[in-house]
Order: C-alpha cells, then sequence, then structure tokens
C-alpha cells in the first residue's frame, strides 16, 4: 500500500492535497468539514490587516464556463482576500490545529507592501500554532488595484524585499504564491528563491472575462450592468498552469526550489501530474467548489492506486520524474518519423478525421464511398489532429516508424540517430555559425 | 364506471378517466431545453453525415443540431423546414429507428442513437409555438396549379408551389385537412391537436386554398382539373382497403382498421369509443400496431395481432412491435384466417398455422373476439386515373405521370416507402419539377 503522506518544506501531512487559499477555507467550519472530509492542509483564506475588513461586492461574484451537460470547465471569481475580522480567522485558525495537529494549517496572507504591515501581522499569525504562511501575490482583482497581490507578484524586487521580511519576523516556512499575469514566471519565482523562500505556490488565478451578456451587454459576473475581469481557473486552466510549473522546475535560476502546484486539479491523476513536474505536493479549490469536499476520497484511493501499480511506495519516488523529459523545442528528434493509423475495427466512421485533415490539415485521409476512412502515409506528417477529434479512444494511434523504412511522403530512409534543430542544414544560426 | 376491460362483447368506457388521459398521452414526451442541450451535444457533426443520407428529405441534421446546442433553436427549425415542410410531424411519427436513428455513427458504436427526432420536435415546437411562418412566398407567377388531397405529400406540394409563387388550390375529400396526419396515425403520436395546428401554420405561406369534401372521381375529375390548371398534382393517398376473404367476414365487429383509427382520432373523448373486451387486428403494419395498441389503450382486455409470417417480414418496425408487445398486445405469426364464426357478430376467429413458404399445416386455432379489425392494406381508388404500376400510379422522375401535366406522390404514387416523411419529399420534389417545367427556371 503506497505511503501518501507528504513532507512539503517540512510541514507534514497525510496526504499531499491541500485545500487552496480561497472561499473553502475561509472559516472554522468549512475548515473543520474539509478535515473530516480528509483533506490532508489547508491554506486559510487570505488575511489582510487589523482593523475593518474589506467589502465584497453584493451581486455575483463568479462566473463560468461549461462543457457537455453544464460540466463546469472554468470559473472565474471577483472575490476579494477574507472580509471577516482578522482577530476572529486567527482564533479560529488556532482552535482548529489544536483540533487537527495532523493536518497541515498554511496561513496566507496579504497586507500593504510595507515592512510595518509584516511586522505586525506575523506574530500574530505565529501564535496560531499554524505550520507556515502563503504569501499572496496573485490576487488579480481589486486588491491588485491597492497595490497588493498581483500588484507585487509582478515585481520581483517587490517578492523578494516582502519574502525577506516574512523570514525575519516569521520562523516557520513560507510560501510564495505567484500570479501567472507575468511574461516570464521564472523571474518572481527566482525573486521568491533569492528573498529566502521556502517554496513557491503556483498558480494563481488569470485575468478572464469568462463571457458577455449579449442583451445587457455587460461582461459577466454582471454587477448591475457592469463587470471586471475576474480570476479564471478551474480544469481549462491545467495546461497554463503546468507550462509555468515546468519552467520552473527545469530554470536555472529555479531548479531545486520546491513547488505546491495550483491549477485546475481536479482528479488524482491531475495531481499525480503535477507531481511529475516537480511539485511537492497540490492545492485544490475549483473541484472542491464544484462537487463538495468529499472528491478528496477519490483524489487518494486514486492516486494510491497508481502508485501501487507503478510500484511507488511514496510520492518522492515519481516526484519530478517527468521534468528531464520536458525540453525545448529545438532538442526535438526531428529523425522520429510517425504516421497515423486507423483502427478499422473501432472506427465507427463519423469521418471526423476526414473532414478535419481534408480541410484544414495536409489532405492525408481517405474516404470511400463505403464511409472507410483510411490514413494516406504519403502525405500524413502525424500532426495528430485526427487523433484528438477522433471521439473513440485509441482508435487512431501515431506509430513510429522503425529506423531504415522509407518515410512515402519525404522519400528518406528514417534515420536511427537523434538529431535536432541546432544541427539541421535548414537552420540559418548553424550556417552562420560555420 | 359501469363498464370495465372484463365486460363481454363490445363498450365503450371500460377505463377511468385519469386512464384514458394517461394511455392517450404523448409517446415521447418534449424534450425541456436542457434535455435538448444534453442530447445536441452527443451529435459528433458527422462528415457527410449517413443521418442525411438516410433521411428521405435529406434534413442537414448535423447542422440544425449544432444550431440547437449554440441556442438558435429557430434556426435549426428553418434548417430542418427549409427541407421538410412537415418536420412537426415527422419527429413525431418517423419510424426514425430505421431512419436517421438507425444511421448514426452512435447507434454503430453504442447501441444509442443521438435523439434526432425528437431534437427535431424540439426545433419545430420551438419555432411554431411563436406562430411565425418562416417563409415568404416569391412574386406572383400567374401560374395555377390543383393539389388532389390535402395529406402530406399534397400539402407538402402546395406549400413549396406557393412558396415560389404559383397559386395553388387543394382538394380533399374529407372535412378536415392532414390526411393520415388527422386521420391515419395514432393517437398518442400526436396528441392536442396538432396535426391541425400544423396545417394552420403551414397554410401561414399563403397563396393555398382548400377545397373540402371534394373527391376526385365524385366531384371532380382530372379532365377537368387538367383543363382548369396549368398543372396538377395527385396526392391522395389510398382510399381504398384490402378485404377480407374468408366465411364470416361480414359479420358484425369486424371492421377496417384504418376507420377504427380515423374514428378514435376524430373522437372527442376516447371515453365514448366502444371496444371489444377480446379484439383480434390481422395484419404486420404500421396500421395494424396502432390500432392494435389503440385498441388496448382503450381498454380491451386481451388484443391479438394476427400476421401471417415471421416477426421480421412485419412491415411495423422493431420499434413498433416492442412498444405493442410493452402496452400488452399479443403477437401471433404465422396464422391466417380461414373463418369468422359468431351469431350475427363476431365471436369466435380461426386461423390455419402456416409455415414460411405461406403452405398451410393442416393446424388451426380459434380465438375468442368480439371484434375482429382488418389491417391488410390498402389500395387505390378511382377512375380515369394515369396509368399505374402494381396498382398505384405509375411515375417517372420527380413524379411525373403518363398524363402530361400531371404529377403524383405519396403513397398514391409507385415506388417510395409509404411513409409520411417519404410523401413530403415526394411533394416537394413533385413541385419542384412542376415549378421547373411552369417556368423554365430550374430551382
Amino acid at each position: 500500500m503506497a505511503d501518501l503522506s507528504s513532507d512539503f518544506v517540512g510541514i507534514k501531512s497525510p496526504n499531499p492535497f491541500w485545500l487552496a487559499s480561497a472561499p473553502p477555507t475561509d472559516k472554522e467550519y468549512n475548515v473543520r468539514r474539509a478535515f473530516e472530509a480528509g483533506w490532508g492542509g489547508v491554506v486559510w483564506k487570505t488575511l489582510g490587516e487589523a482593523g475593518p475588513p474589506v467589502v465584497n461586492v453584493n451581486g455575483p461574484r463568479y462566473g463560468a464556463i461549461y462543457g457537455a451537460d453544464r460540466r463546469l470547465l472554468g470559473l472565474n471569481n471577483i472575490e476579494l482576500i477574507t472580509d471577516r475580522d482578522l482577530y476572529t480567522n486567527l482564533e479560529e485558525i488556532k482552535r482548529v490545529k489544536a483540533d487537527y495537529p495532523d493536518r497541515a494549517m498554511i496561513v496566507s496572507i496579504m497586507v500593504p507592501c510595507e515592512e510595518e504591515a509584516w511586522k505586525a501581522i506575523l506574530p500574530l499569525v505565529e501564535d496560531t500554532g499554524a505550520d507556515g504562511i502563503e504569501l499572496n501575490f496573485g490576487c488579480p482583482h481589486g486588491m491588485s488595484e491597492r497595490g497588493m497581490g498581483a500588484a507585487v507578484g509582478q515585481v520581483p524586487e517587490y517578492i523578494e524585499m516582502v519574502t525577506r521580511w516574512c523570514k525575519q519576523y516569521y520562523s516557520k516556512p513560507v510560501i510564495v504564491k505567484l500570479t501567472p499575469n507575468i511574461t516570464d514566471i521564472r523571474k518572481p519565482a527566482a525573486a521568491a528563491k533569492a528573498g529566502g523562500a521556502d517554496a513557491v505556490s503556483l498558480i494563481n488565478t488569470i485575468n478572464s472575462i469568462t463571457s458577455v451578456n449579449l442583451d445587457s451587454m455587460s461582461p459577466e459576473p454582471s454587477i448591475d450592468g457592469r463587470g471586471s475581469h475576474g480570476g479564471y481557473c478551474g480544469p481549462a486552466v491545467k495546461p497554463i498552469a503546468m507550462s509555468m510549473v515546468s519552467e520552473i522546475a527545469r530554470g536555472a535560476d529555479t531548479a531545486g526550489i520546491p513547488i505546491s502546484g495550483i491549477g485546475g486539479i481536479t482528479t488524482w491523476r491531475d495531481a499525480a501530474e503535477y507531481i511529475t513536474l516537480g511539485c511537492g505536493n497540490v492545492q485544490v479549490c475549483t473541484a472542491a467548489m464544484t462537487y463538495g469536499f468529499k472528491i478528496v476520497q477519490e483524489m487518494i484511493s486514486g492516486l494510491s492506486e497508481w502508485m501501487d501499480e507503478k510500484g511507488h511506495s511514496s510520492i518522492e519516488d515519481f516526484r519530478g520524474a517527468a521534468v528531464p523529459n520536458v525540453t525545448d523545442w529545438q532538442y526535438l528528434n526531428l529523425n522520429y518519423v510517425a504516421k497515423a493509423k486507423i483502427n478499422q475495427d473501432l472506427c465507427i466512421s463519423c469521418g471526423r478525421c476526414y473532414a478535419a485533415c481534408e480541410d484544414t490539415s495536409h489532405q492525408a485521409i481517405s474516404m470511400s464511398a463505403e464511409r472507410v476512412f483510411e490514413v494516406i502515409d504519403g502525405e500524413c506528417v502525424a500532426c495528430n489532429l485526427c487523433v484528438n477529434v477522433c471521439p473513440v479512444a485509441d482508435c487512431i494511434t501515431m506509430e513510429a516508424m522503425a529506423p531504415g523504412m522509407v518515410d512515402p511522403r519525404t522519400g528518406k530512409v528514417v534515420e536511427p540517430d537523434y538529431a535536432n534543430w541546432t544541427t539541421h542544414p535548414n537552420n540559418p544560426s548553424v550556417t552562420a555559425a560555420e | 364506471m359501469t363498464q370495465s376491460p372484463f365486460t363481454p362483447g363490445v363498450a365503450a368506457g371500460r377505463l377511468g378517466s385519469a386512464d384514458y388521459a394517461d394511455n392517450f398521452s404523448d409517446l415521447h414526451p418534449a424534450l425541456d431545453a436542457h434535455e435538448a442541450l444534453v442530447a445536441a451535444d452527443r451529435c459528433y457533426f458527422c462528415h457527410d453525415a449517413p443521418c442525411i443520407t438516410a433521411c428521405p428529405t435529406d434534413i442537414d441534421i448535423p447542422l440544425f443540431i449544432r444550431q440547437i446546442a449554440t441556442g438558435t433553436p429557430d434556426a435549426a427549425a428553418k434548417t430542418i423546414l427549409t427541407q421538410n415542410i412537415m418536420g412537426g410531424m415527422c419527429a413525431r411519427v418517423c419510424p426514425t429507428e430505421t431512419l436517421c436513428e438507425e444511421a448514426c455513427v452512435r447507434e454503430m458504436a453504442e447501441g444509442k442513437p443521438v435523439l434526432i427526432g425528437q431534437l427535431q420536435r424540439y426545433a419545430t415546437d420551438h419555432l411554431q409555438a411563436q406562430n411565425v411562418h418562416p417563409f415568404s412566398r416569391a412574386e406572383p407567377t400567374g401560374k395555377t396549379v390543383a393539389v388532389v388531397g390535402a395529406g402530406p405529400a399534397g400539402l407538402s406540394c402546395a406549400h413549396r408551389l406557393a412558396m415560389l409563387g404559383h397559386a395553388v388550390t387543394v382538394y380533399d375529400a374529407r372535412a378536415k385537412p392532414g390526411g393520415l396526419n388527422e386521420y391515419g396515425i395514432a393517437a398518442y403520436k400526436t396528441p392536442e391537436g396538432f396535426a391541425q395546428a400544423e396545417v394552420d401554420w403551414l397554410l401561414g405561406i399563403g397563396g393555398i386554398s382548400i377545397e373540402y369534401e371534394n373527391m376526385l372521381g365524385r366531384d371532380v375529375t382530372l379532365v377537368g382539373l387538367s383543363a382548369e390548371f396549368d398543372a396538377v398534382f395527385l396526392g391522395m393517398g389510398l382510399g381504398g382497403v384490402n378485404g377480407l376473404a374468408v366465411d364470416g367476414a361480414d359479420k358484425d365487429g369486424v371492421l377496417d382498421a384504418v376507420d377504427f383509427i380515423a374514428d378514435l382520432r376524430q373522437a372527442g373523448d376516447v371515453a365514448t369509443l366502444p371496444v371489444g373486451r377480446d379484439v383480434v387486428v390481422i395484419g404486420g403494419g404500421m396500421t395494424a400496431v396502432d390500432a392494435a395498441v389503440q385498441a388496448k389503450l382503450l381498454g380491451a382486455l386481451n388484443v391479438t395481432l394476427a400476421y401471417r409470417r415471421g416477426r421480421d417480414r412485419m412491415n411495423a418496425s422493431v420499434f413498433e412491435q416492442d412498444l405493442a408487445a410493452s402496452k400488452g398486445v399479443r403477437i401471433m405469426t404465422h396464422v391466417v384466417p380461414t373463418a369468422i364464426h359468431g351469431n350475427g357478430a363476431v365471436h369466435e376467429i380461426e386461423f390455419e398455422y402456416v409455415n414460411n413458404d405461406m403452405s398451410g399445416t393442416g393446424q388451426t386455432v380459434r380465438l375468442a373476439a368480439d371484434q375482429v379489425l382488418r389491417a391488410i392494406g390498402q389500395t387505390l381508388d378511382g377512375e380515369g386515373l394515369p396509368a399505374l404500376e402494381h396498382g398505384k400510379i405509375a411515375v417517372t422522375g420527380a413524379g411525373r405521370t403518363t398524363v402530361d401535366g400531371v404529377w403524383a406522390g405519396g403513397d398514391c404514387a409507385a415506388g417510395g416507402d409509404d411513409l409520411t416523411v417519404t410523401a413530403v419529399a415526394e411533394g416537394r420534389d413533385a413541385a419542384m419539377d412542376i415549378h421547373e417545367s411552369l417556368t423554365g427556371a430550374a430551382g
């Protein structure tokens, strides 16, 4: 039986599934329910300065995009940090942590970019007995207009400075949460590292407008006829987040910094993928907001089953296993040749592969009067579009050509050796170097 | 309730009013908006889709389903109605399980086709509920066309001709339009007066007048119509029925299934309709099933559908056979009636068991019967018609008969399945050919 226990920068939890800082972790009631349901840890919804708390809009806070049967694919929110009193939150954190000592309790914080503000709040958080803090440098709406959240996360120097203050005034691990609303995710990650951060977590939400109401001409969610960009999350953002995670995992200035992966994690499989890209644990929000806390049971059982099947006894066994295989385009093997192959036994003759290839690709699929679809190897560039549009799993596959075979499209023999763009004769840089 | 299913003989009011209402409600309740979106999402938008090929009216099914999925059911309805002006009725009565839904690739993949028929109904109902007619007439051509029969073939032809700018006069033998849609289809397939509502909506195109209770051969003649109009389309269906050539076929309680169904469709209150305790329907087609199922729904205790061949040879689709079985109709095969017994009224019907090649076995069986419904085929009535082929009007191309200026389509014309949708297609195509012939314009 696989051991799912997690030790993330010294913070222990029975499994690597944490709830991200968000509405599900805004108060004691929810967090107790989360722990009862089996979540390994929570990042308490972001605390602000003492004093009158922020206010939220009193209209809709969320917008969504849907797949079939109104399956929620992407969610956007314009909610701010906690709108409850700081001391109420601190008391609740202390109580819950005392009752669940084996679970990870992280406190998300966002206060103005002034040393005094951090110096004031950090001892209060330290006193709760929480296991660490997460610096919210990612919130893309509302708080950023006040010089906090993403406004800090978009300036690496600020990240480094604030991180340094936190390490100075707080004794436990400091996790820096990064905004994806920047050009190069490696820069803020490197700044966090330089400031002494114990880890980074990413991604926070992406600037977004989920839809426009074509009657009122207002973006959704609409507050009295007007809308603001919100933060996008959910299954739709996972590819973006994983790319950013991989950039940090393999970046020269960032490799090695512990990563807490966030972004569209909905199933155990999503979590496993993040971990193979180097994440020590994962944080979940939208999936819980969509289906409730119970989904963690599937995540735990699924990851455990898969680890047993693959012979992994701990998370560390496969953490980062995919990182060496993430490379730059220029290093991809140009001598690798594949062709699409259609399994006629599985084919249901819908013709989508044909329409896609004929209209938008390489005219490499033939269609007979009897609706038999076949790949024309002499035209197929193995682009994979037919595989992607086929409604039947595994009906169309990409088959590698063995070295020595002749590619009927190019007339060239498939070479056994690896060769990439950096040495390709068509590369002007190669010529220039000679 | 003084009568019950056990009441011997032929009696009305065998059931309670709630049972009647339940029995004659919609066979397939309409999809609501969310159900339609879910059903529409299953469509793969196939290339050169097999469902289109399978549809006698060539409706662009993937396109209309995508239009539903993207929230424009009225655009979907226009896609349907452009090809098939009776798309609303066809959505209800088409044997989709042997047409578009049989061809659906998801039928092949999972045994569960996209619900094409129900989606078509969703779209057409959505548009027709607004009582708007989506098509407009072309400039008047000054040409006149007579259409005989206000059923699916005739109305489809009339609508297309009117849309193209011709003035159309429709002659129908009955007091109401609709043909078999109004008189010949099971009530639970088209409840709530849909047939009349659809005709009213269809006539919204303008340029069509209908002369009711004008029967070809009785009130008007083909020669007269040909002289008066620039073209004539014959779409009067099959007015005659095959008789039952056995001893006792003239006894009380022996009826034509088409009359039984017509009476039921025209009845204001089905509780007033008499039905036997023991009903035997002879035949194996859609009419036989419609009659048998409705006899059961009217409260008959025992209903037997007796067919001379095996179930695989029945014209009624497997879906229809299963529907009959699910309503409690017993399907008896390989039997031919040999005699009807009774003293004045039918009391029993006698069959002989026959082999697949119809040779007799010498074994007989008697069934209790106080009603026998004949559903063994319909025939073309009338004289002075164009040349016939196998008892129907011979046609070439888009319904051209042997008489110049006279076209034919629907059940009265040779060739094609005797389906509503086929009649609509034939009426439409004949209209296009008439138009071309009258104006010299293609399309």
